[in-house]
């Protein structure tokens, strides 16, 4: 690994200060992406901003309204192990479980996973159809950005230079509403997605409508896909099979996938239609349980 | 050549320790080739294969996905600060008599890893522990005496 300073900062003034020192910088938080990008050469950072120090990136918490903010340094096992959120927000817990084994998870994050940027990252799905907000800092404002906004392509984020991570906010998806998230891998835990989708469904109150709904699919595009067809193909209808299987039919559609190591693109285009079947009946699933 | 080093002060094993690192060096790194602790061990040295498996702060994590510097003021325990003077910890006796290892490896990771999970829970099944232990890699046993060996420990320890 080549030769780097280390920066520890107390506050966010000091990290941006520390963006705006003309250095190569990069941000560090479970260190689980960039430590492995340092030593293996694929990063040419002079310096690792360690944002763990800061409390406003290291705590999450519901405001008064039911959303949850995410500080963007808080790694999955804090969250996962959260009372409130595994019964609030469990499609959370979907992703936030399976990303890599206990000891990736002990460190790496949320905040991570979505500025890393992989199209096949196992939380975007379930972040976007939940509708997060991120919170992005720099050293004049803080601005918001939608999470299916902040992919530019593999590995490219839309933060500008000097800007951070700051939360993702997560909204109160209300009652009659459930989401789910959903990932096919060729073995059981420990791999990267051959594909994978995330659902979010809103009844009305008799549950026999759908108000609203969001389903994203991941690793069948250069970025997590929000298809809105998907949506459109489920509000207004009444839950169940027939509105399933369109929705199915749209992500199928929207998906344009490559074929590598892990699958064929015809694999993906099933695997999009068959996750996100399944995780709609599983949302609905949590909201007719709860 | 000379080359910039940072004073770390953290808690190994128990024990308030201080070290000088270069700021570019892994945990791993640092246990290994400026404590002596050679316990732990390097594996894939990417993040995939638990071999290098240590607590921090009570954690279970890749030292080789820390920086040494990280460990400031934090606890760290590794394989070394498992047993209890001579007398080894459950898991590493429970590890024995179901001869859950062969090349030797993976074990201090898995041992260190299964520390943390009986640590954390005391109701174990064998899902459970097979899915706590996935990001434990081992080419010889094929897991089943590991599992058991946890599964046993598990039963008979009181954690400590």
């Amino acid at each position: 690994m080549q030769e780097i300073t280390y920066l520890a900062p107390t506050s966010l003034g000091d990290v941006y200060t520390a963006l705006a020192d003309g250095k190569r910088s990069v941000l560090l938080a479970g260190g689980t992406d960039i430590i492995v990008q340092l030593r293996e050469g694929r990063s040419d950072a002079e310096q690792v901003i360690d944002l763990k120090h800061i409390p406003e990136l290291t705590q999450f918490a519901f405001n008064s309204s039911g959303d949850l903010k995410i500080g963007a340094a808080v790694p999955f096992a804090e969250i996962y192990e959260n009372a409130e959120i595994i019964d609030r927000l469990p499609a959370l817990i979907d992703c936030a479980t399976l990303v890599g084994g206990i000891q990736i998870q002990s460190r790496a994050g949320f905040g991570g996973n979505l500025c890393n940027a992989s199209p096949a990252a196992d939380t975007t799905p379930a972040l976007i159809a939940l509708g997060a907000i991120l919170h992005i800092g720099s050293a004049n404002q803080v601005r918001e950005l939608p999470v299916e906004d902040f992919f530019l392509g593999p590995g490219q984020n839309a933060l500008e230079d000097g800007e951070i991570l700051l939360q993702i906010v997560v909204p109160n998806p209300g009652s009659n509403s459930a989401a789910y998230f959903h990932r096919f891998i060729p073995r059981n835990e420990m791999d990267i997605a051959v594909a994978n989708a995330g659902v979010s469904l809103t009844l009305n109150d008799a549950r026999d409508r759908i108000e609203n709904a969001r389903v994203a699919i991941g690793a069948v595009a250069p970025t997590t896909l929000l298809v809105s067809e998907a949506a459109e193909a489920l509000i207004g209808k009444e839950p169940g099979e027939a509105a399933f299987a369109a929705a199915g039919d749209a992500a199928a559609n929207a998906a344009t996938p490559i074929t590598d190591m892990r699958g064929s693109a015809a694999q993906r285009v099933h695997l999009s239609r068959v996750l996100t079947v399944r995780a709609l009946e599983r949302a609905l699933k949590r909201i007719e349980e709860n | 050549m000379a080359v910039r080093r940072t004073q770390v002060q953290t808690t190994l094993n128990g024990e308030e320790t201080d070290f000088l690192c270069e700021p570019r060096q892994s945990l791993l790194e640092v246990l290994r080739d400026e404590l002596g602790l050679t316990g732990t061990k390097e594996g894939c040295n990417n993040g995939n294969c638990g071999a290098c498996s240590v607590l921090v702060n009570g954690r279970v994590a890749n030292a080789c996905c820390v920086l040494g510097v990280e460990a400031e003021n934090a606890e760290i325990t590794t394989i070394e600060g498992i047993a209890d003077g001579d007398k080894l910890h459950p898991l590493q006796q429970a590890f024995l008599e179901e001869a859950a290892l062969q090349c030797g490896i993976c074990t201090p990771g898995f041992i260190v890893s299964s520390k943390a999970l009986l640590d954390s829970e005391p109701e174990l099944d064998e899902e459970r522990i097979r899915f706590w232990l996935a990001g434990n890699l081992c080419r010889c046993t094929g897991y089943d005496k590991i599992v058991r060996a946890v599964l046993k420990a598990a039963g008979t320890s009181d954690n400590g």
